[in-house]
């Protein structure tokens, strides 16, 4: 019997985009939690900080959805492709990040700080909140976890 | 500090301006250093589960998901690094 060696430039990945589901996941919960945290740094920096965590939440909630969307299209065409477009999607949406700070930086209503800690809190946060559910049903998939 | 005067001297730029330029390339140094660690995490990350997609179709699912996350945990990395550089350099 022989073995053939998978070839990654062919097997193309059919089925539903689990990454899609979970993106949509992390951005419905990230809207929950935006008021939340736009009334926080309110709070402690003002009304820029309000502005400056809205902007950061939107930041974060885009680069998930772009990740989700580079994952999902080119799965259906390549696996090689979609290892090439995660590394390249990386550096764009760094690039993107970047841009999108850079042009808000000397606008008044910009509070560094408050989008700095937006950005960290809400990534890493959304993050954690999201595996409880994946590592759920991965661990159980008979059991549909409760809905937030 | 004799270094730094005789630069100051040299530029003719105000002490406080050299040291804010200085933070501002040092920053960007960092924040270059930070995104590099990430990017060979997330190569390393996708090259696996590339590997075991492409040995077990049937398992896609689940390394798709676990693959999504391990990326958004390790980019996490690199924002932290974006985020020390807009808040000392920019």
């Amino acid at each position: 019997m022989t073995m053939t060696e998978p070839d990654p430039i062919t097997t193309v990945l059919s089925g539903p985009s689990t990454e899609a589901m979970v993106s949509k996941d992390i951005i419905r919960r990230g809207l929950i939690v935006a008021p939340l945290l736009i009334a926080v740094c309110g709070f402690i920096w003002g009304l820029n900080g309000a502005y400056s965590s809205a902007y950061g939440v939107a930041i974060v909630l885009l680069n998930f959805a772009l990740a989700a969307a580079i994952v999902a299209t080119t799965a259906r065409i390549s696996l090689g492709l979609m290892m090439g477009a995660v590394l390249f999607g990386y550096l764009v949406r760094l690039g993107l990040i970047f841009l999108a700070v850079l042009l808000v930086k000397d606008a008044g209503w910009i509070s560094l700080p408050a989008l700095g800690a937006t950005i960290i809190v809400t990534h890493l946060g959304l993050l954690v909140w999201e595996m409880k559910y994946v590592a759920l049903s991965l661990a159980h998939p008979g059991l549909k976890p409760a809905r937030p | 500090m004799e270094a730094f005067a005789n630069l100051v001297a040299a530029t003719g730029i105000d002490a406080d301006g050299l040291k804010a330029a200085e933070a501002a390339s040092s920053a960007g140094f960092a924040y270059g250093l930070a995104a590099i660690g990430p990017g060979i995490g997330i190569g390393y990350l996708v090259g696996k589960s590339v590997e075991a997609m492409a040995r077990q179709p049937e398992a896609a699912g689940m390394v798709r998901t676990t693959m999504f996350l391990g990326i958004a945990f390790t980019e996490a990395l690199a924002l932290i690094g974006f985020v020390v550089f807009i808040l000392i350099g920019l």
